[in-house]
């Protein structure tokens, strides 16, 4: 046990800021673990994405051992290539049809009924929705695998249509699907709480001037929720826009048709061996994302100010 | 009139609904009872020889074992760094403490996909870290660690500071103002963030699947793709079986958090 | 030998706040002493300064012949109750009891015995077992107590004592405190905002304002003699008629009333006159030496009104009238000061026979 003893060497000035004389060493000393980790496996690998990019690193092979320094061919190379752009509009389908528009409005919509429902159908709802969220990963693709199946599938035996191909057909209408019945559980419990938070005196005041839901939602409720909306819509985006699990229903195919960009860099630089042209691809994903918090965080600044 | 049509309105989107979350579970209920499952959700002819077989696979038990020593694993890592440091940071103000913060949880939400796999790849291969479990341990540590000092902070900036100072009038040292007083106060928190953590482990695919060669070492989210039989097909019993055991953990954990602390969001998330 | 002596104290908060400016303060061995000002006047940093839960930038504070500046709070022998009590909730009241000698190695039998004595003398026996959420905020008050007596201490410092209960039992409360105080005889400082909580408890009061004492006394003294307009605005329920004067042929004019000083002041000064509503008498029909105005409000107080009469100048005097003598409202009506009982105030000084005499 270190003693008290240090505290008391401690600069007056510096104690004042510490109300249980930690001690600014002590209290760095509990920051440093924890700081290493990330900064090892979260920062670095972050860095290096920076230098991989811009190398013609390969998984096997010369390059293996002697990379070469490319400069920035990697990133034109990426720019310029076709499946890169069918990458990047498949997952802006995929981040805007089923984060954005998704499980947002659903998350809201599952929340707002839900407030005026008896409790015992509000907490089988809600059980439901979490239990897609909180199933692992690799299960619930396989239930929706098991769903969606040409030959014996539930769906097709329950709308009668043997043999239709979902996965084949539609790849990327399954994959936006399936992510909101696996994601709006998040949304909804925000949402939930968010509108516990709406004075219910603002909801009387729309109802006794005579509002229709519309226009009590627009006029009473947004503005008091915009800010929870907010940092729902840029995590549910972030994690979308890097969600792997789509991979694991389609792994891509067929024919590139739902190759969002997390399939996209897997396949290329681990699927293909080519890490350094993945790496360009992670940093171009990296600066979408964040492209996307900062606009994120400009609609946020705007409604403070 | 009106009140009748938004009561219809209601009901039906509700049905709907919970149509759409309970299809796909259906089949996770029933095929591993049924003696011979098919892809489409049938009634079982009851049988629980499916967990026979499955008690009986060498690599399924020993996934499961694999996929509690990875959850538990990250998780005590997870739960004393980032009590520690969100201790410190709530406590000792450190300049620059929150925008740090903030840049550290963009950053992890944005880095634990996909984005980050070739560097952590090559970060693990030169560490020697693959194929091992304390990689797989290592890597989800770091990046659950700032969303977890974040819940954990917010957690310790609601608890009044005069509980420690109270213990420091009474002449506790600082360790023990920590053992005695801090950690029992807190401890709703160290369970939140535990039970999180076990939960993001647990279901993760992509880490272990990408730091994991050898499938003795695979955990349950991986050893889930390797059910096929001879025939090349996936194989519906042992999958259906396993998938519903590989659950529960989960389902029972949720249970266990909602009912003692309610299943609720704290502060952070809201803002 | 266990007061507490303050000496050129300053406390400095990062970014320029200097909560305690250069302060002296003697308490004396014993005394159940209030510090009293309005938030922000830096009397809870005085308290924490003192516990060594805030590190004096400058100065020294000493608890009895020990100087304990840079001791940290553990080895000031202080027994501290925090305005929100800060009772551990996850402890039973026996074990927050005894807490303090858990901290000093006390076996656990010993301990758990002297925590029962200290509860039961504070009647908290039936609820040694319970945890403090099951507790009233009296109980909770009390627990506080009897934790900050368990180590037998040498000062205590309360934080705000009563302010978490209600009104009713900060009554009761405040009657307890008292009594407990005189029985145990240990010295003890305590902090409030609340005028009248100040002057019903304390021995000794010093009254506080932007880090700096404005004036240290009895009760009595601050509430008859308050040494300036600060004091003078602060203490009592009822706030001092404080009216711009002039002194003019030895007497004072003041809202158009020419009253006799206190004390003698030369011609042509501007000054302050203050008397109390409660040092006021009204009277219905015109006197001498008196203020004169028409009744503009009525307030009842209970057992007495508080009548509030505008001059012809315009300006505000207040009078406290007992009852069934209340006038109405549009009434005119003479406020005349008690003998004794007025002030005169210089550049927000009061002024005294020894001053008045040098000037």
């Amino acid at each position: 046990m270190v003693p008290a003893t240090s505290t008391r060497t401690e600069p007056a000035r510096a104690e004042a800021t510490d109300v249980v004389g930690l001690g600014r060493r002590r209290a760095a000393a509990f920051v440093a673990p924890a700081l290493v980790l990330i900064v090892v496996f979260l920062v670095f690998p972050a860095l290096w994405t920076l230098y991989l990019g811009v190398t013609d690193y390969r998984l096997t092979g010369l390059e293996a051992t002697h990379p070469r320094f490319l400069g920035v061919r990697n990133y034109t190379d990426v720019l310029a290539d076709g499946r890169f752009h069918n990458s990047l509009w498949l997952t802006l389908q995929f981040v805007g049809g089923s984060a954005v528009l998704g499980q947002t409005l659903f998350g809201f919509a599952i929340a707002w009924v839900m407030r005026e429902r008896p409790a015992a159908v509000r907490r089988t709802v809600e059980a439901l929705v979490l239990l897609a969220w909180i199933l692992p990963g690799s299960v619930v693709a396989f239930l929706w695998l098991a769903l969606l199946d040409r030959d014996g599938g539930t769906l097709n035996a329950m709308l009668g249509t043997p043999g239709t191909a979902w996965l084949l057909d539609h790849p990327m209408a399954c994959v936006i699907v399936f992510n909101v019945w696996r994601g709006t559980a998040f949304s909804m419990m925000l949402y939930t709480a968010a509108l516990g938070n709406v004075p219910p005196s603002h909801l009387e005041t729309a109802k006794l001037a005579g509002a229709s839901t519309w226009q009590t939602l627009r006029d009473a409720v947004l503005p008091k929720i915009r800010g929870h909306a907010l940092t729902s819509l840029l995590l549910v985006s972030l994690w979308t826009f890097n969600d792997f699990t789509p991979f694991l229903i389609t792994a891509g195919g067929p024919e590139n048709r739902s190759e969002v960009m997390s399939a996209y860099v897997y396949r290329t630089a681990l699927g293909e061996g080519r890490l350094g042209f993945g790496a360009a691809i992670s940093l171009v994903m990296l600066l979408i994302n964040l492209l996307i918090a900062f606009a994120y965080l400009q609609a946020l600044r705007r409604r403070r100010a | 009139m009106r009140t009748a049509l938004r009561r219809i309105a209601a009901t039906t989107f509700v049905s709907l609904v919970l149509a759409f979350f309970a299809l796909p579970m259906l089949w996770l209920a029933s095929a591993p009872f049924n003696a011979d499952p098919k892809i489409h959700v049938s009634l079982p002819s009851f049988t629980l020889e499916n967990f026979r077989v499955l008690l009986d696979d060498p690599y399924a038990l020993r996934s499961l074992r694999n996929s509690v020593v990875l959850a538990a694993g990250t998780a005590a890592i997870v739960v004393v760094f980032a009590a520690l440091a969100a201790y410190a940071l709530s406590r000792v103000r450190l300049p620059g403490r929150d925008v740090l913060l903030y840049l550290l949880l963009l950053l992890s939400s944005i880095i634990t996909g996909t984005a980050a796999m070739v560097p952590i790849f090559l970060l693990a291969t030169q560490l020697h870290l693959v194929d091992s479990h304390l990689g797989v341990v290592l890597v989800l540590s770091g990046g659950l660690l700032p969303t977890a000092i974040f819940l954990l902070k917010d957690f310790t900036d609601a608890t009044p500071a005069s509980y420690e100072e109270a213990a420091r009038v009474f002449g506790a040292s600082p360790l023990q103002t920590l053992r005695h007083v801090v950690v029992p106060v807190i401890r709703p928190g160290l369970a939140m963030v535990g039970i999180w953590t076990v939960a993001q482990v647990w279901g993760d695919f992509l880490m272990p699947f990408l730091l994991l060669r050898d499938p003795d070492k695979a955990p349950a989210s991986v050893i889930m793709y390797t059910f096929y039989t001879e025939g090349g097909q996936p194989d519906l019993a042992l999958i259906s079986t396993f998938s519903l055991l590989y659950s529960v953990p989960v389902v029972l954990m949720y249970l266990l958090v909602s009912r003692r602390y309610g299943f609720r969001f704290h502060g952070g998330i809201k803002r | 030998m266990t007061g507490v002596e303050l000496s050129a104290l300053t406390k400095d908060y990062p970014g320029g706040v200097r909560a305690v400016d250069g302060l002296d303060l003697a308490v004396p061995d014993g005394a159940f002493f209030a510090l009293l000002g309005p938030s922000g006047c830096g009397k809870t940093t005085l308290l924490r300064t003192i516990a060594g839960l805030e590190t004096a930038t400058s100065g020294t504070v000493r608890i009895g012949d020990r100087d304990v500046t840079r001791l940290p709070p553990g080895r000031r022998d202080v027994g501290m109750v925090f305005q929100d009590y800060a009772l551990f909730p996850h402890m039973t009241v026996a074990d927050n009891i005894a807490y303090p000698l858990r901290i000093k190695k006390t076996g656990k039998a010993e301990r758990h015995a002297a925590a029962a004595d200290v509860a039961a003398s504070l009647g908290l026996s039936d609820l040694l077992e319970r945890r403090p959420a099951e507790l009233s905020g009296g109980q909770q008050q009390r627990v506080a107590l009897a934790r900050a007596m368990a180590a037998r201490p040498t000062v205590f410092l309360l934080d705000e004592p009563l302010s978490n209960l209600d009104a009713r039992l900060r009554l009761e409360a405040r009657t307890f405190l008292k009594k407990l105080q005189h029985e145990l005889g240990v010295t003890t400082l305590f902090v409030t905002h609340d005028q009248a909580e100040a002057l019903a408890m304390a021995d000794l009061i010093a009254v506080m304002e932007a880090g700096r004492i404005r004036q240290v006394g009895t009760p009595a003294e601050v509430f008859r003699r308050p040494a300036n307009l600060f004091v003078a605005s602060f203490i009592g329920s009822t706030p001092m008629n404080l009216v711009e004067a002039r002194v003019a042929d030895g007497l004072v004019e003041a809202a158009g009333a020419r009253l006799r000083p206190p004390v003698r002041v030369e011609d042509g000064v501007p000054v302050v006159y203050g008397v109390r509503p409660e040092y006021l008498d009204y009277s219905a029909a015109p006197v001498d030496e008196a203020f004169h105005g028409r009744v503009v409000v009525v307030e009842n107080l209970g057992t007495s009104s508080l009548v509030t009469l505008e001059t012809e100048g315009g300006v505000l005097v207040h009078v406290v009238v007992p009852e069934d003598a209340e006038p109405a409202p549009g009434d005119e009506g003479w406020a005349s000061p008690r003998p004794g009982r007025s002030l005169l105030y210089r550049e927000g000084d009061l002024l005294t026979n020894d001053v008045a005499a040098a000037a």
